[in-house]
């Protein structure tokens, strides 16, 4: 196995720590079942990307996924890791160098978070104090305070946040590839961006290989580097990059399945990464309330972003909310919602909408401060999106040939 | 209502306990941790009270002589807590088995087959095994044995079924072995309703030891009997509410046990 070095800031040059998945003629039949739930599937997965199952319920993206952890055994087939063929391995010590992440987190409810995550570093044999250490750097990565969070039990969290302990689990021995069986399907919808945005993050630090199984397209094509949309039987109806399958869906049911309205889905695509952010005037906690006014007002500012020791956004209060206060507070408004520069577009409306300031704090890498985003930077960036769109659909008309990959039924 | 407010207020250290189980549940077996000990030491008291004063003919203070009683109490324990060893080491790994994939399908036999045992008259089981195998302790263990392991079985198994099987494919799917699962998330979960049917399984065993005085195995039964046939009714009294303080306070025992190995966190 590739052992990256299990400190996440050695790997945060962005190096792929992931490997390739190759699956050639996979076939699984269940017993008593005359038509195969997956037949004859051939993919290749290339390291470090995040490849999204999606497809009709029953269309075999769940039994695709597990039989790559040999949670189902296929019937016939082929699938190599690394290029490796798991079926020469032992199935515990390959489920082991492959990380699990599941639906609402699947926590062990007997264990706090810290024996939740030490699970599979204890089963590799790793000492207790390296798996006390890797367990606080993981709750690190996932923004759950190791302080606070370690020692609980998973029914003193909240669904996100057992969510993240789950994505942590699914971490913890630094396996070159992750499976997820609808990993944010259970949280409602805000906490849902929020842990996507997370995800994206820190599949930017580790660069590793991703599989993960979901039934909501805009969660697709804003997680997946490719989109393998399935038909029944795991047909593979289209396998591309979430702009291909936008711009050129390769038949009538993948048209159908990514839905009506491919403009709007086009928010979906764009990243407040692809925007212009503003700069307001920003404070440190426990700076010198006057001294801050002074410079906000000198820029034309009327609220200022408060950040803390670590340059992550804490509060936004507005100049007069400082009045009558000596040095900047540093409590955290627990409202205050903060996009990561990953959030799409479609993310970044809805949590303007919300927002008092009718913008949006953006937090880059570990939480940090990067800017804000307003209304103004999204419309304009829609605005020319569109125009370069219906440039192109002119100028491309007659040459308009979509890209007919894999779509023989 | 109003003192239902005022115990809650009292006592918020024990919130983890009561979103455990239902309110009035863990209210209620938690005045039953603190009140029952008290009670068996209260009566018991009573009971030395009244042995001191009371005006025993020499037969009467014969049998309820002090050594004597100590060594029928102690051997009325002995076999109630023989048995239950034995109960344990049968039926848990029998719970355990008829879990497993392969032998999912014998579970209603074995368990319709514990129901028998507990069914059949428990004095009838105990002299007929006596008839079989001769009088004397092993027989008494073996009777209770037979008559106490469906509790325990049938709460293995229950337990174990109402293990989330998602959490039994994540540890799967995470690299853990089936013995893994099995003694590490499987055994865990299902702990509190095995625990319970432990308890159940101690009640119905202290009690029924009163039998086995007849087949020469002792126990607090013997002093009822005693009673009986000779019309002392001190003797007979006595003997009954002994062993029903006996059985009063396994049942705390069995209490505590299930509070203390209660898995924190469920």
């Amino acid at each position: 196995m590739t052992a990256t070095s299990p400190n996440t800031s050695a790997s945060a040059n962005g190096d792929v720590s992931g490997v390739d998945i190759e699956m050639v003629d996979v076939v699984k039949t269940y017993p008593g079942m005359r038509k195969p739930a997956v037949d004859k599937l051939s993919l290749h997965i290339p390291a470090g990307e995040i490849v999204m199952f999606i497809g009709p319920s029953g269309c075999g993206k769940t039994t695709s996924l597990k039989m790559l952890n040999r949670l189902i055994e296929p019937t016939s087939g082929t699938i190599k890791i690394g290029g490796e063929d798991i079926r020469g391995k032992d199935v515990d010590q390959l489920r082991r160098h492959v990380g699990y992440v599941i639906q609402g987190g699947s926590l062990f409810p007997h264990m706090t978070v810290a024996q939740n995550i030490g699970i599979v570093p204890g089963l590799l044999g790793w000492d207790r104090s390296r798996t006390a250490e890797r367990v606080d750097e993981l709750l690190e990565l996932v923004s759950l305070d190791p302080r606070r969070y370690r020692d609980r039990y998973p029914r003193e969290l909240s669904g996100g946040q057992q969510q993240r302990v789950g994505v942590a689990r699914g971490l913890a021995a630094d396996p070159p590839v992750i499976l997820m069986d609808e990993p944010f399907g259970a949280v409602d919808p805000i906490t849902r961006q929020r842990l996507q945005d997370e995800l994206l993050s820190i599949q930017e630090e580790l660069r590793k290989t991703i599989v993960c199984v979901t039934h909501d397209i805009d969660e697709a094509i804003k997680l997946g580097d490719r989109i393998l949309i399935l038909q029944e039987g795991a047909q593979v109806a289209q396998y591309d990059t979430p702009e291909a399958v936008l711009a050129a869906p390769a038949n009538e049911f993948v048209e159908d399945f990514v839905g009506a309205g491919s403009t709007l889905k086009q928010l979906s695509l764009a990243r407040i990464d692809d925007l212009e952010l503003a700069h307001p005037t920003t404070a440190k906690v426990g700076e010198d309330c006057a001294e801050v006014r002074r410079r906000a007002e000198a820029n034309g500012d009327k609220s200022v972003v408060v950040l803390d020791e670590r340059n992550r956004p804490v509060d936004w209060p507005w100049l007069r909310e400082l009045v009558g206060r000596d040095r900047i507070p540093g409590d955290v408004d627990e409202t205050l919602m903060t996009l990561d520069r990953r959030a799409t577009l479609n993310d970044a409306l809805d949590t303007m909408l919300t927002s008092r300031h009718g913008a949006a704090v953006v937090t880059g890498r570990r939480d940090e401060y990067l800017g804000v985003v307003n209304f103004n930077a999204v419309t304009d960036h829609i605005q020319a999106t569109e125009q370069q769109l219906s440039e192109q659909q002119l100028s491309e008309r007659p040459a308009g040939e979509a890209p007919e990959d894999g779509s023989a039924g | 209502m109003s003192t239902a407010e005022d115990t809650s207020a009292a006592a918020p250290d024990t919130a983890l306990d009561e979103a455990a189980a239902k309110p009035g549940n863990a209210r209620e077996s938690r005045l039953l941790l603190f009140v029952l000990p008290g009670v068996v030491a209260l009566v018991f008291g009573a009971w030395l009270w009244w042995r001191a004063i009371a005006d025993l003919d020499s037969i009467e203070a014969r049998q309820l002589e002090a050594g004597l009683i100590m060594s029928l109490i102690w051997q009325h324990i002995k076999v109630t807590l023989v048995s239950t060893a034995f109960v344990l080491a049968i039926a848990i790994p029998l719970g355990i088995a008829l879990t497993r994939p392969h032998f999912r399908r014998a579970a209603p036999v074995a368990v319709g087959i514990a129901n028998a045992g507990q069914a059949a008259p428990s004095i009838g089981l105990i002299v007929l095994l006596a008839i079989w195998l001769g009088f004397g302790f092993w027989t008494a263990v073996a009777g209770l044995t037979l008559y106490a392991i469906l509790p325990v079985l049938r709460n293995t198994i229950t337990g174990l079924q109402g293990v989330d099987q998602t959490l039994v494919e994540a540890g799967r799917g995470i690299g853990m072995s089936g013995a893994g699962v099995l003694f590490r998330i499987e055994l865990p979960l299902a702990l509190p309703v095995i625990m319970t049917g432990v308890r159940t399984a101690l009640v119905l065993l202290v009690g029924t030891a009163t039998l086995v005085t007849f087949i020469n195995a002792g126990g607090l039964g013997t002093l009822i009997v005693t009673g009986i046939t000779l019309f002392r009714y001190p003797v007979l009294v006595s003997g009954a509410l002994l062993v029903a303080l006996l059985a009063l306070l396994i049942d705390w025992a069995g209490r505590v046990l299930e509070r203390v190995a209660r898995p924190k966190g469920i």
